[in-house]
């Protein structure tokens, strides 16, 4: 009996263990390395192990001096936090509605497959190509622009649609709303439809239903679906990039930013701190549902 | 229950479709616009109908090598996909019990998921950095003079971009596993075992038939993630590019409908990808609800 447990323990590890060793490899002692890396120096060329703060001191430079005006690292914080939550609010109003309609609204089986699929299509696609699908309906000669301009709406076209923070939110909102609707779909098909109908009869209105027994019970969706589109636009430097006409300064365009320099313990000490203010958002709401019973 | 739809029903079906024309209607511009005739810009309107601008991809001219960024992406979709459904099939059956630090490789697994990509990518390029480094300065006394004098680099599409693209994969296998599992009938194996089987025949036998589809949901799903993959390769991939790569370079300079054929191109690998999968998941399905039950028909 022993022996068999043994074996039985090995045959676990067998079978986790080449994954654990992946992400051992290439997650966990790289993270060990951005952190070790961010406290070295470096000059024109390479990187010098010796301890420094150098690379915090000079991501920080004239925050102290310069206050109450801001400095570079905290406008661009901001700038991103701005972004972020601009992409949260659309993606969390498109993503519930639609999950909403998916959940309680199509009542084949069928249907609803077919439905999902039709939105899980494009995120199998690139990304990128779908960030350059926009630049013929919202360039300077675009169909937008275009449009406008033969119904006489505008004289000139508006500059501001392509390469811009319109044009960043845009995008993001039509990359990433996926992440949004299964999370909260997920949750919503597990609603037992007698709770609504009892509200029905309790006498409660669609909105009552909606706020007080839907929403509270699709909260560990909306939650899962708000970690993962905050994080994605947290340290998101391609859609900024490419949307942004490579103008936009965000927090995860720094770090490319001083990579391109080759400043190797600069990028880290950047992503180090992105990595502390990410984390701390998620905490905060994690702190609002148990991920794994949610599977 | 109340008869008929109501009227929120023909308000959230429009807002429904309006997603849908929104998801679409940009990616069918540029299908449209790549075949844009040769006199033709990047917007509308069409001049003309042609094939120039995928001819033009397959020749080489004017763009980077795109066909041998094609076939890397290829490639390394290929294994990723493979390493995926092997590594998180064998993980998905582990978790199945609790073992000793199930709970430190499912978080490791989440964080992986959602650590931004930038920092990932940077970690491993600074890991094979260090690497590097080693090797050059102490290959030499190890007495691997020429060794240590010829290295270059360890980063490659098939060591540090492999393993960046599988930080991103293989959460997502992991969590489809657990989904299968989580709605997986666990008296079929008592049965299976009862009758003799072995653990591998009931896994072989057994198990592995009923979750056979969504396994290929999680092949599909390694592929296109590393077939779309950027964020995570932009630092980690080593001296030639991935496709996305090349794309989001040309991104900048481009100024003619080639990109739009390229466009065109990898979302039809994508799609092809996406159809066969989905078609064989179907006839998977099919056979199963044919041969519900193989009572009488014997195991090896």
């Amino acid at each position: 009996m022993a022996l068999k447990l043994e074996s039985s323990k090995l045959v676990t590890w067998l079978q986790a263990g080449p994954m654990l060793l992946v992400f051992v490899v290439f997650f966990i002692v790289p993270l060990a390395f951005v952190i070790m890396v961010s406290f070295w120096d470096y000059n024109e060329y390479e990187m010098i192990p010796a301890f420094t703060t150098r690379g915090y001191y000079e991501t920080f430079e004239g925050c102290v001096e310069k206050w109450p005006e801001l400095c570079t690292i905290l406008r661009t914080y901001l700038k991103t936090l701005k972004l972020c939550f601009l992409v949260w609010l659309f993606t969390l109003v498109i993503g519930f509605t639609v999950a909403y309609f998916l959940a309680f609204h199509i009542k084949s089986k069928t249907w609803q497959i077919v439905l999902s699929l039709i939105c899980t299509i494009p995120f199998w696609t690139s990304n990128v190509i779908r960030m350059i699908a926009w630049i013929p309906l919202l360039g300077r000669n675009g169909l937008v622009n275009t449009t406008l301009i033969n119904a006489k709406i505008i004289d000139k076209p508006l500059d501001w649609l392509l390469f811009s923070e319109f044009a960043v939110v845009l995008a993001l909102v039509h990359l990433f709303t996926f992440f949004m609707v299964v999370p909260i779909f997920n949750s919503m098909i597990r609603i037992d439809k007698r709770l609504i109908e009892a509200a029905y009869d309790a006498g409660a209105t669609g909105w009552q239903t909606l706020w007080n027994v839907i929403i509270p019970l699709a909260k560990p969706g909306i939650v899962i679906g708000s970690i993962f589109v905050i994080t994605i636009v947290m340290g998101d430097f391609v859609t900024i990039g490419v949307m942004g006409g490579q103008q936009i300064a965000a927090a995860g365009k720094i770090i490319e930013v001083r990579l391109n320099a080759l400043q190797f313990p600069a990028a880290a000490a950047n992503a180090v701190i992105l990595l502390g203010i990410t984390f701390l958002i998620i905490v905060m709401l994690a702190r609002l549902v148990d991920v794994r019973k949610e599977l | 229950m109340r008869e008929g739809r109501p009227k929120s029903f023909y308000f959230l079906a429009a807002f429904f479709i309006a997603y849908v024309v929104f998801l679409y209607g940009p990616m069918i511009a540029i299908f449209i616009l790549s075949f844009q005739g040769p006199e033709g810009g990047l917007t509308f309107p069409m001049n003309g109908v042609s094939l120039v601008w995928f001819q033009k991809l397959f020749s080489g001219a004017g763009v980077v090598d795109i066909g041998s960024a094609f076939m890397r992406s290829l490639k390394l979709g290929i294994v990723v996909m493979i390493v995926t459904v092997v590594l998180s099939v064998a993980a998905g059956m582990a978790f199945r019990k609790r073992f000793a630090g199930s709970g430190f490789l499912f978080y490791t697994a989440i964080a992986s998921l959602i650590v931004p990509s930038i920092v990932t990518s940077l970690g491993i390029a600074l890991e094979f950095r260090v690497f590097d480094d080693l090797v050059k300065k102490h290959a030499g006394d190890l007495g691997f003079q020429t060794f240590a004098d010829e290295w270059t680099t360890g980063m490659g599409l098939f060591t540090s971009g492999l393993g960046a693209h599988l930080t991103w994969t293989l959460p997502f296998g992991l969590l489809i596993m657990f989904a299968i599992f989580n709605r997986f009938d666990h008296r079929l194996e008592e049965a299976a075992r009862d009758l003799g089987a072995t653990p591998w025949q009931t896994f072989r036998h057994v198990v592995l038939p009923i979750i056979l589809p969504s396994v290929i949901g999680i092949g599909l799903f390694g592929f296109t993630l590393s077939w779309d993959e950027l964020a995570r390769s932009s630092q980690a991939i080593g001296p030639v590019n991935t496709l996305p790569l090349e794309l989001q370079g040309l991104t900048t300079t481009v100024t003619k409908p080639d990109i739009y054929a390229l466009g065109t191109l990898t979302t039809a690998v994508s799609f092809l990808v996406i159809f066969a999968a989905l078609f064989a998941i179907q006839a998977l399905q099919r056979r199963q609800a044919r041969h519900g039950s193989d009572a009488g028909k014997g195991m090896v």
